[in-house]
């Protein structure tokens, strides 16, 4: 496998030569790390209410202060990150597992299969996300499942079409027709040929999709249909911090910076991975010789 | 002396070592004069013509000099530099689709640049913009000045861009492959305008080319070019018969050629450098039979000396080459060769293709309804025996690729019948399909396009065996690595990944890929028209050897009738969707009865500079007809010399032409008087 070892780690040695991206990558991987390790590292507990310490300002003993029922916003946003992060996985395992075999089929074979998956992806498209996600808690209620199941949903045209496109593009490569050639049959060619030459574009949806969607459950949380209480959400303290704007103005501040910093850096992560990978083709698909 | 180079040096600085492209290269050309310039990919020589025009990437540095007429380009300012571009060097770039602007109407870019430099008024830019277009031969130029490229053929277009680079009376006019994109019969029309334009102007021509019959065909000195330097320069004749270096001997040899007598091809080992991977020394001695072993030659790059009347050659050991090309010396006078046999085959054919038709419906309008079909394959006939190989020649869009594809079932078939080792496979689908094709494989044209990225060359070898189930009872790993070496390429090279290998070492692969499963037949699209001169000739070779080894059948697709000639038993000529003549090789290229074969075989330029004057020529008229509209009767009729009103109601029966094996569909078929 060097070889192919070798271009992966060239790839990733491109993203990381880019600074921003490699801010981003650390960033993010130490939001994941503590939010994993979050039950076990963090003094306070995100729950543990403390009715002697409320609103108190940033300090040595709670670092981001403390909300209007005395809990650790430190700790919250920590365990706020753990509903983010969840909720980008879910979602983005939904979309990908449902959108990327569409667009394998629907590119592949073309014809009806194509025209009647396609027309599906659209009716799908037409949902605007919050509005789905409204609706399906005002029918499921509030939950986290709820908010996770309809981002996937509404991220699935998206796998479905960037897939399609890619196996468009693949479809006509001599070494897909060369494998039809040798007597494979659809699904081989399908699934270990064309899949496998697919994947870059793939990837950064999953990183672009995952943005979107700790977004959209920052929003619902925020308009106040998102994950129930007491279980901390970003934009279930900032629409609680809202509210005490006056008596302590850092109550939001933290929650929001870290909902900024992560939506810019996956961001900053998905655009350079896209860059990147597109320079990988162009100089896997030259024949190379001439500057 | 119009153009005058001196030690001229070409460095792309990139990020990483500086990469010299061009080497320090010396050479003239006076008015009137076309000089061709030689070379394989990586040589320098598109550099070299990009630096003459002051067209490469900023950055690039360029040293030496280069003058014009007494000016000196390279420490021209760049509007100074604008200037003598657009009003002393006219320029014909390989590709004419990407070289004229699709939303310009022709006429427009023909005149635009003397327009940009003041040379014709704006009120006159359209009559002199007609003129132009009269001159390069475009057929009611009062009619084509106003439309759009995409209405002009490929022929038609290349010949705007000879008329617009010829529209400001250049002093020097670079042509960099101008018939390389080119059909063989539409090539011949634009040397042609090439060289009456240039007749016409006085101007001095740079003409930079791989084709050596191009260069023997019109050039009046000759520069070869090998890893960014000139190894050899003199006058055409004393090229082609006396070389006075190993490399300009190399691609002599290795290139199979129309007119001579068939001798196994000798090709140059190894591959041709890149810029970036210089051998020490000559940079050819690693692949030179006269310096291979010489320490002089590795240590030591020899300069350009002279070795006859306005002749010279790098090469440490000058007087060592002669022998070499007597050795190859066509063996013209021992008399036939007795042939492969050829004798009528008594087996039954193993692959037999009856009427075959493809048909593509076009679809128009919002309802997407059928308005009429292509006719990419109409009624093809064709048997390829045993152990034989047939030839497939046409121009691009006759059907041929179609042809093979439609028989290894790759795109569906409208009509007719195929038949392998007498079973019908026509409407062969699933298991059934599958099994034929274990005995049936295919070699694409594009080595770079047919491997899959992500698999290691060691698995895509393997990936026929495990797809039918056949990796462990075949050999397994043993008879992969057995494979790599039948193709000549090292086991060690198994891990590696295809973007790692050349073109020809891509090739080497599809090839075992195709041999895994034990075939018996191979149809080969276009295998060597991707390849490099000097490997082509390997590729041809080992393709000969695996014949002989393991007795496969080739249906061999080509365009290239030197190719075709050299590894054919059998030739089949297809135009626009039909065989119009099929013999034997011998008979086919001896004395070819169908008019389409013989302006074919006029056409090919063959590399030696003595036979020009005395050639016959069959300059065909137009391009190739629409697919979707043929004409009436005989497809050719349009561009046919013996055409008559006959030809134009009747389409001609394919039979058999007496006294002959050949088989003609022709209502005039014979011989040229």
């Amino acid at each position: 496998m060097s070889g192919r070892w070798l271009h992966t780690r060239q790839a990733a040695g491109r993203v990381l030569a880019h600074k921003g991206a490699l801010l981003s990558l650390l960033y993010l991987a130490l939001m994941i790390v503590t939010a994993l390790l979050a039950p076990w590292i963090l003094p306070f507990d995100a729950l543990t209410q403390d009715y002697v310490n409320m609103l108190q300002a940033p300090g040595a003993v709670h670092w981001f202060g403390t909300d209007e029922l005395g809990r650790d916003i430190f700790a919250r946003v920590i365990f706020g990150a753990r509903t983010s992060l969840l909720t980008a996985a879910g979602a983005v395992t939904i979309a990908g597992l449902i959108g990327v075999p569409i667009g394998l089929v629907a590119g592949f074979f073309g014809g009806w299969r194509d025209t009647l998956l396609m027309r599906f992806v659209d009716v799908l498209l037409s949902l605007p996300g919050i509005l789905f996600a409204m609706a399906l808690i005002a029918v499921l209620g509030r939950s986290q499942m709820a908010a996770l199941v309809a981002v996937g949903i509404t991220g699935i045209p998206s796998f479905a079409r960037i897939t399609r496109a890619q196996v468009l593009s693949l479809r006509k490569r001599d070494f897909v027709t060369a494998v039809e050639a040798l007597g494979g049959s659809s699904s081989y060619n399908m699934f270990r040929t064309v899949l496998p030459n697919a994947w870059s574009p793939i990837l950064v949806q999953v990183v672009i999709l995952s943005s979107v969607a700790i977004l959209i459950e920052a929003s619902l949380a925020f308009l106040g249909v998102g994950i129930p209480p007491p279980t901390p959400s970003w934009g279930e303290m900032l629409r609680t911090g809202k509210s005490f704007l006056h008596d302590s103005p850092t109550y939001a501040v933290f929650p929001g910076l870290v909902l900024t910093f992560t939506i810019l850096s996956l961001d900053t992560l998905g655009r350079t991975l896209a860059k990147v990978l597109e320079d990988r083709h162009e100089v896997v698909d030259s024949p190379g010789g001439k500057p | 002396m119009t153009l005058r180079v001196r030690g001229l040096k070409v460095t792309f600085v990139g990020s990483g070592r500086p990469v010299p492209a061009v080497r320090g290269i010396d050479f003239e050309v006076s008015a009137n004069q076309v000089l061709g310039i030689v070379g394989e990919s990586g040589s320098g020589k598109s550099v070299t013509s990009l630096a003459i025009s002051g067209l490469l990437a900023p950055g690039t540095q360029v040293q030496g000099s280069i003058e014009l007429d007494g000016v000196e380009l390279t420490t021209l300012g760049a509007e100074a530099l604008r200037k003598t571009r657009g009003r002393d060097v006219g320029m014909v770039f390989q590709d004419p689709t990407t070289t004229l602007n699709p939303v310009l109407q022709i006429g427009r870019q023909v005149i635009e640049g003397q327009v940009a430099h003041g040379q014709v008024q704006a009120g006159q830019a359209n009559q002199r913009a007609v003129e132009l277009l009269r001159e390069v031969d475009i057929p009611d130029p009062e009619g084509r000045v106003s439309q759009f490229p995409h209405q002009f053929s490929g022929g038609m277009r290349q010949r705007a861009v000879i008329a617009m680079a010829m529209s400001g009376h250049p002093k020097l006019i670079i042509a960099d492959e101008p018939t390389t994109a080119l059909d063989v019969t539409v090539q011949a029309q634009v040397l042609a305008v090439l060289a009456k334009r240039q007749a016409d102007t006085g101007a001095a021509v740079i003409l930079i080319t791989h084709d050596l019959g191009v260069v023997a065909e019109v050039a009046d000195q000759v520069a070869v070019m090998y890893g960014g330097r000139i190894v050899e320069s003199g006058p055409v004749q004393a090229i082609f018969e006396h070389p006075r270096h190993p490399y300009t001997v190399g691609l002599l040899r290795s290139v199979p050629r129309l007119d001579t007598v068939d001798t196994r091809l000798v090709p140059i080992i190894g591959q041709p450098p890149t810029p970036t991977e210089l051998p020490t020394g000559c940079a050819f001695h690693p692949r030179c039979p006269v310096g291979r072993n010489r320490l002089v030659c590795a240590g030591q790059d020899p300069a350009l000396r002279a070795v006859g009347p306005s002749h010279s050659s790098a090469c440490h050991f000058p007087e060592e080459v002669a022998p070499l090309m007597a050795a190859a010396e066509p063996k013209a006078a021992v008399g036939p060769r007795s042939p492969a046999p050829v004798e009528a085959p008594t087996t039954a054919p193993l692959l037999v293709v009856d009427q075959l038709q493809v048909y593509y419906p076009i679809k128009a309008g919002v309802l997407r309804r059928r308005v009429g079909w292509v006719r990419a394959v109409d009624g093809v006939n064709l048997a390829v025996h045993a152990g034989e190989t047939l030839g497939l020649v046409g121009e691009s869009g006759c059907g041929k690729t179609t042809t093979g594809r439609a028989i290894m079932g790759l795109v569906a078939k409208s009509g007719g019948h195929v038949l392998f080792d007498g079973q019908d496979i026509t409407h062969l689908k699933g298991d059934g399909m599958r099994h034929v094709r274990r005995h049936m494989q295919y070699i694409f044209q594009d080595p770079y396009s047919s491997l899959n990225p992500v698999l290691t060359v060691g698995d895509i070898v393997a990936e026929p065996l495990r797809i039918h189930g056949l990796y462990d009872s075949l050999g397994g790993a043993k008879w992969v690595a057995q494979l790599f070496d039948m193709v000549g390429l090292s086991t060690t090279m198994m891990q590696r990944y295809p973007q790692e290998f050349s073109g020809g070492q891509r090739q080497r692969i599809g090839i075992a890929r195709a041999l895994a499963l034990k075939p018996r037949l191979l149809i080969l699209d276009e295998p060597v028209a991707a390849l490099d001169v000097s490997i082509q000739a390997q590729v041809i070779n080992l393709l000969q050897d695996l014949q002989r080894e393991l007795s496969l059948a080739y249906l061999f697709i080509a365009h290239d009738l030197s190719v075709v000639r050299h590894i054919s038993d059998r030739v089949a000529v297809m135009y626009l969707g039909r065989i119009v003549e099929e013999s034997t090789k011998a008979e086919l290229y001896k004395s070819p009865v169908h008019p389409y074969t013989q302006s074919l075989m006029s056409a090919v330029p063959v590399p030696d500079p003595g036979a020009r004057a005395t050639r016959q020529r069959i300059l065909l008229e137009g391009d190739i007809p629409n697919p979707s509209s043929p004409p009436t009767g005989c497809h050719f009729h349009p561009r046919c010399f013996k055409a008559t009103e006959l030809c134009k109601r009747e389409s001609p029966a394919f039979v058999a032409y007496p006294g002959s094996p050949t088989r003609v569909a022709c209502h005039h078929a014979g011989p040229l008087p």
